[in-house]
């Protein structure tokens, strides 16, 4: 049955994974359940793999960022490919190379996956057009980061069995995610309600024409809900730019067990990482027993290998086509 | 949210009968009178009579005076906490009962300014130790009042907070203030703002004729009508209740009425001083006639009462500001702006009226009933339930201002030395007299 026996079948069209906002709901599917594969291989002892052997996978992260950049590395490793980390500091990005001039000297090493993380959005695209490897975005500025909304969709369907018909409550700081984006996308790709939960001055423009409901308090944003997905909100938007404290905006829109007690009894608690205790989310909440924060990072490492395996088999020589 | 003051509620059961009831909240213009007891309006209506008050209840006849709403000022300045020198709660509360003013809201241009949780508890305190009136703070809308941070709506307003603004300062930053007005509506608070535009609003008087004569820099009308039209973009974008703290030229009413007619959730306000004054009265460089906004052309003034009349302006305010001879006795320019007026704000709109330019009930609802909907306060009505907080007035009995007989701490009064015509006779807050004339 599974995809690493014997002649791996295509399982989803592109080349790249890019955004969400690409992807069929049943191509959405069989990520997961390639993922649901890579979570039991992850719980053996004899993790590592050959299905990449020969490859090569390059980090390339323009942003500070530990979590997904080891995520990622440990991914690629399990799967036996050649993974390579560049990060900015030191490289010739810091000497004023531009994005493409990068992406080209790279693409001169014959990389197969390029995984890239970048403040600006569309910075992914603009590198898939430039370079003849797979690219995998993991995060470009405000627009998308669908691994992200696939290991939270990965781990709700785990805990709940399903996606279809679930009301998944996102909360905080909207404007600035791209992690709202894509599970917003997702999750109403697969028959999920969205409601995103935020204060005016952390929500979008034309928020309620994206077919979720908006909510300004979380007291209506939270009733009922199966899911709640809080936000990370940076610091420097809490000097009353946007927000006018961490205070006040843990008194309104943090989630404690007050808040919680809304939703419904047995409501999954997430969080993209990393956390501001105190500020989007009380500790008695993140370490409850309703929390899946830290089961959102296991999944995260096998919805990686599942997204470098589904991509290495539309590469030259990669499965049948 | 009942309202501070230090004035506790008599359990005592009075009527006051044989008064020119009126009541803009009841459409009420009629003889009548009131029942009061434990500090609330037990009845109201033509119904209340010597006879009707009933057995153990103690009687005052009105002698066909006027009874209305004690009135509500939505912006008074203090000098409390940080210039007690200048008015403290205290004094600014004896001012307003001797003017008939039972509510003040208080201006967050204090030092500290109250952006913080900590201040207006502390307003709040002082005003329940202290005030003879009802006090409720309006807390910053940015952080010290610097232009460039929201302040804490959400807990100042559970903290006591009846609205937001930066007082006497426009805030200038557009991308700041859609944000405040956006935030403030997730809270359903109104956002108050002094609309100058301040780097055209660089003079010290009208700009015009009398300016150019007295050799004064001018404010155009342009610098409020910029900021107006400004922010009715920004509350278009955000649907946020916004209020202009004083309009004080044509230009800006016109805009007014625009909005309103376009369904905008927004209001304006006018001070007495701009509906009785105009920049002629400045004559040899009076300070104490230095305003911000200016006072303007007389045709401006009567815009301004026409306003008032058809209901595109929807408050009157004492725009009360304390200041004292270290702030006013000095040559034009260099002088502050700014003028008290809580204990003439009543006579001195009275003569809007006396010169026929407008009805009394509409005069009052104007000091009252419209600016309590406006900030959802529970006074400024006589309606069974409300605060026992009203004014007996007669209207037109002359006095004359004396400065040595204000109450306020700081006497830079416009009408210094002008005989008005109306008088506050008696002021009841919470059904005990808080001041009665003499």
């Amino acid at each position: 049955m599974t995809a690493t026996q014997s002649r791996p079948k295509t399982i989803i069209n592109g080349q790249h994974l890019l955004a969400i906002d690409h992807l069929s709901p049943d191509e959405i599917s069989a990520l997961l359940d390639l993922g649901d594969h890579y979570v039991e291989l992850n719980r053996q002892i004899e993790k590592k793999q050959s299905t990449l052997r020969g490859r090569t996978h390059i980090n390339l992260f323009f942003e500070a960022s530990t979590r997904s950049q080891s995520s990622f590395e440990l991914a690629g490793k399990r799967l036996g490919a050649d993974v390579m980390n560049m990060s900015v500091k030191g490289s010739s990005v810091a000497k004023g190379e531009t994005l493409v001039d990068t992406a080209m000297t790279l693409n001169a090493m014959h990389p197969d996956i390029l995984v890239v993380r970048h403040g600006a959005s569309g910075a992914a695209e603009l590198l898939a057009q430039k370079v003849g490897c797979a690219v995998v975005n993991a995060g470009d500025g405000q627009h998308e980061h669908p691994t992200q909304a696939l290991l939270d969709a990965l781990t709700i369907r785990r805990r709940l069995g399903k996606l279809q018909g679930l009301n998944v409550a996102i909360c905080g700081d909207i404007l600035h995610s791209r992690v709202a984006r894509s599970n917003l996308l997702l999750l109403q790709k697969m028959g999920a309600y969205v409601r995103l939960v935020a204060p005016s001055t952390l929500l979008p423009a034309d928020a309620s024409r994206l077919g979720a409901d908006v909510y300004r308090d979380m007291a209506s944003g939270l009733d009922g809900a199966d899911v709640v997905m809080m936000l990370r909100l940076q610091l420097e938007r809490m000097d009353g730019r946007y927000v006018p404290s961490s205070r006040e905006y843990y008194r309104f829109y943090g989630l404690d067990a007050q808040k919680l007690a809304l939703a419904r009894p047995d409501a999954l608690v997430m969080h993209p990482g990393p956390m501001n205790r105190g500020v989007e989310i009380d500790s008695e909440v993140a370490d409850g027993v309703q929390s899946v924060i830290r089961e959102q990072v296991e999944m995260g490492v096998a919805i990686r290998m599942a997204v470098l395996d589904a991509l290495a088999r539309n590469l030259p020589g990669g499965g049948i086509a | 949210m009942p309202l501070e003051t230090a004035i506790r509620g008599d359990a005592t059961r009075r009527a006051y009968v044989n008064a020119r009831l009126i009541d803009p909240s009841q459409d009420l213009d009629t003889t009548g009178g009131v029942i009061i007891a434990d500090g609330r309006i037990v009845l109201c209506g033509p119904k209340v009579t010597a006879k009707s008050a009933g057995n153990g209840t103690r009687v005052t006849d009105c002698k066909s005076k006027l009874l209305f709403p004690g009135l509500l000022d939505m912006r008074t300045f203090t000098g409390e906490p940080g210039n007690e020198y200048r008015e403290t709660l205290a004094t600014a509360s004896e001012a307003a009962a001797a003017g008939g003013v039972t509510t003040m809201i208080v201006m967050p241009n204090t030092d500290p300014v109250i952006d913080d949780v900590a201040i207006v508890d502390f307003i709040l305190r002082r005003t329940r130790d202290t005030a003879v009136v009802r006090v409720a703070p309006m807390a910053a809308i940015t952080k010290g009042l610097k232009g460039q941070a929201i302040t804490e709506f959400g807990m100042l307003q559970e903290a006591g907070a009846v609205a937001v603004t930066d007082g006497n300062q426009a805030v200038s930053n557009a991308q700041l203030f859609r944000r405040a007005l956006s935030y403030a509506n997730d809270f359903g608070l109104l956002v108050v703002q002094h609309i100058e535009e301040p780097s055209l609003a660089t003079g010290v008087m009208n700009e015009g004729e009398v300016a150019t004569r007295l050799g004064l820099p001018g404010v155009p009308a342009a610098a409020e009508v910029i900021m107006l039209e400004r922010d009715l973009r920004l509350v278009e974008l955000t649907g946020a209740r916004y209020h202009a703290a004083q309009i004080s030229c044509a230009a800006s009413l016109n805009v007014i009425r625009n909005a309103k007619q376009r369904g905008l959730p927004v209001s304006c306000g006018v001070s007495v001083n701009h509906l009785v004054l105009n920049e002629n009265d400045i004559g040899a460089y009076r300070t104490f006639f230095k305003m911000s906004p200016p006072l303007r052309s007389e045709d401006d003034r009567s815009a301004l009462i026409q306003g008032l009349n058809d209901g595109s302006i929807d408050v009157i305010v004492s725009s009360h500001d304390p200041q004292s001879a270290d702030t006013k006795r000095l040559p034009f320019a260099e002088a502050e702006f700014g003028a008290i007026g809580l204990e003439t704000m009543f006579s001195a709109a009275l003569s809007v009226h006396h010169a026929g330019d407008i009805a009394l009930p509409r005069l009052i609802s104007a000091m009252t009933t419209r600016p309590a909907e406006l900030l959802g306060l529970e006074v400024g009505r006589l309606a069974p339930g409300a605060p026992a907080d009203f004014v007996i007035a007669d209207p037109d009995k002359s006095w004359t201002v004396e400065d040595t007989k204000l109450r306020s701490r700081a006497k830079n009064s416009p009408f210094e030395h002008r005989t008005l015509e109306g008088r506050v006779l008696e002021t009841v807050v919470a059904g005990r007299t808080v001041y009665a004339y003499d």
